[in-house]
């Protein structure tokens, strides 16, 4: 059985504790799409036919093996700061808000351990999916595919002999899959060969994006890499695929860094110790600026010029660095303003603490820090 | 963050470009991308246009090669004409795929290299849905046919199968 709106919690976090290459690679990610037999798709069907692939799917997920004792979301009925965490967590996708349609139009399911979970009536009836810290592609897949059988055996997928899982984008059709790497590369940013690289993803068939899905800007070095092309290839393909060119570019990477820090190690280290700096100091930080400057940072940490953060602290402050992450703790919604002072009272914080753990010495490297560094406001 | 062009005003245009290996970002508020003859409009226009969308419409400029001719007969399951879907980029329903099978064969090979699925297979006791939709698809144009051409008796025993047909699902 599942539980209806439970609390949020921290649930859909697991992946900032990292896995494989967690220096790099943030998070790999893998989604089906599917639809149900019988309906027209989310984008054409009424508000009663939404409704009712809701209400079956909810039903499934009763039975399905994976979602045991997890959670079940109608969107329309939390409040907007809950639905824009489950976006900043990359649970939803901003899609699927603009596609709700009042009551009992759009859902989540997630499973206990937050391991896999199911988008419904975004684009497609079904989005089946799975998010893992680090380099881990396979594990995700295994999870995406254990969860589409049980689906699968309890609701009629469409499903065509010729073109496979059919999707409302013919740009998804066949295997209905997108496997995604969020990768860290800075190293080739500072070292300009990224262009050479981005052209080489294209050239075998993927393709990147910002770190917030399609038409995102890419920031802070963040760049996400998924396949382009669904059909007429096996799952297991598309996922090795992947998982090989993202090994080539972490070796790329590393080789980029290899040349910074033969070639220009004080300009290297001076930069992550002014990102460091900043960040250990500001009183006010917009959103861009705290993913470029953590971006300098996670590589100070990656080259072990700096013994503090921890990169699962990092990741940690991508998440709830952001706006409703910071409204949730502030228990207010926020101007823009007042946003980034508490973003930097987060960030000040949580780098305070890992300092203290780690020993390591303050941005000055000289004596103590005379900031005084409480909790956030509000938590 | 200020406009690069002014430094004055809030920077509301956004454009990263590839040129020469060098990615490369601009930030401008309006005044200034009006001056560059970038307008907000059409900056925001290209990065919400869906791709599929964009590619229909590529295909459409070069003529002839139209693959979803406007002239085909809306799904019959769902409404969508082969303009909505050209337009919206998404196709309406599962049967769609059966409807416009033949443009559709074409347009994925494009896509994707091809258009045979080669994943998952998916068996269900319902997985003959497919089939049965594109029978009933097409008795409806054998039903249409047969009032076209006057042959009622024929028209009407057609209509009966396709609605035992669709008693089924």
């Amino acid at each position: 059985m599942i539980q209806d709106a439970a609390p949020l919690d921290d649930r859909g976090l697991d992946w900032i504790r990292g896995g494989g290459e967690a220096e790099i690679v943030l998070s790999s990610r893998v989604r089906v799409a599917r639809n149900l037999q019988g309906f027209p798709f989310p984008g054409r069907a009424g508000a009663e036919e939404r409704a009712d692939v809701v209400e079956r799917v909810r039903a499934a997920a009763d039975h399905a093996e994976s979602l045991e004792g997890g959670f079940f979301w109608e969107v329309d009925s939390l409040d907007p700061v809950d639905r824009e965490i489950l976006v900043e967590r990359h649970l939803i996708s901003r899609d699927l808000l603009a596609a709700r349609r009042g009551p009992s139009s759009a859902a989540l399911v997630l499973a206990r351990d937050s391991s896999c979970g199911v988008m419904v009536n975004e684009e497609d009836h079904l989005r089946l999916q799975a998010l893992v810290g680090g380099l881990a592609l396979e594990a995700a897949w295994r999870q995406v595919d254990r969860l589409d059988e049980e689906i699968g055996a309890l609701l009629p997928l469409a499903y065509h002999h010729h073109f496979g899982f059919l999707t409302a984008c013919p740009t998804n059709v066949g295997t209905g899959l997108r496997a995604s790497v969020l990768i860290h590369i800075p190293g080739l940013v500072l070292t300009k060969e990224i262009s050479k690289v981005l052209e080489g993803i294209s050239q075998v068939g993927l393709t990147y994006r910002g770190l917030y899905g399609e038409g995102s800007e890419v920031v802070g070095n963040f760049f996400q890499v998924s396949n382009q092309t669904t059909l007429g290839k096996t799952e297991e393909d598309l996922i090795d695929h992947l998982g090989r060119v993202t090994g080539k570019v972490i070796d790329y990477e590393r080789s980029a860094r290899g040349v910074l820090l033969t070639e220009a190690p004080s300009v290297l280290e001076d930069k992550v110790w002014r990102a460091y700096g900043i960040l250990r100091a500001a009183r006010s930080l917009g959103l861009e600026e705290m993913m470029n400057l953590l971006s300098g940072v996670r590589l100070g940490v990656s080259l072990k010029l700096l013994k503090s953060p921890r990169v699962e602290t990092l990741n940690e402050i991508l998440v709830r660095g952001q706006l409703a992450h910071l409204e949730r703790a502030a228990g207010a919604r926020l101007t823009e303003q007042e946003a980034d002072v508490c973003r930097a009272t987060y960030v000040r914080y949580k780098l305070a603490r890992d300092e203290r753990d780690a020993g390591q010495a303050p941005a000055d490297g000289t004596s103590d820090s005379t900031v005084v560094d409480g909790p956030p406001s509000g938590g | 963050m200020l406009c690069d062009d002014c430094q004055e005003k809030e920077a509301e245009v956004h454009l990263t470009s590839i040129e020469a290996e060098e990615m490369r970002s601009v930030h401008l508020c309006v005044r200034c991308a009006n001056q560059r003859g970038i307008s907000a409009e059409a900056a925001e226009t290209v990065a919400e246009t869906p791709p599929l969308a964009d590619f229909l419409a590529q295909l459409g400029s070069s003529g002839p090669q139209t693959p979803i001719p406007d002239s085909s007969e809306p799904c019959p399951f769902c409404g969508i004409s082969a303009a909505d879907f050209r337009k919206a980029g998404r196709v309406g329903c599962s049967q769609c795929y059966v409807h416009f099978e033949t443009q559709l064969r074409g347009l994925l090979r494009r896509i994707h290299g091809s258009s045979h699925h080669a994943g998952k297979l998916y068996l269900s006791e319902a997985s003959d849905i497919t089939d049965r939709l594109s029978q009933i698809s097409s008795l409806r144009r054998r039903m249409r046919r047969a009032i076209e051409t006057e042959d009622f008796e024929t028209a009407a025993e057609l209509r009966d199968r396709i609605h035992d047909m669709e008693m089924q699902e």
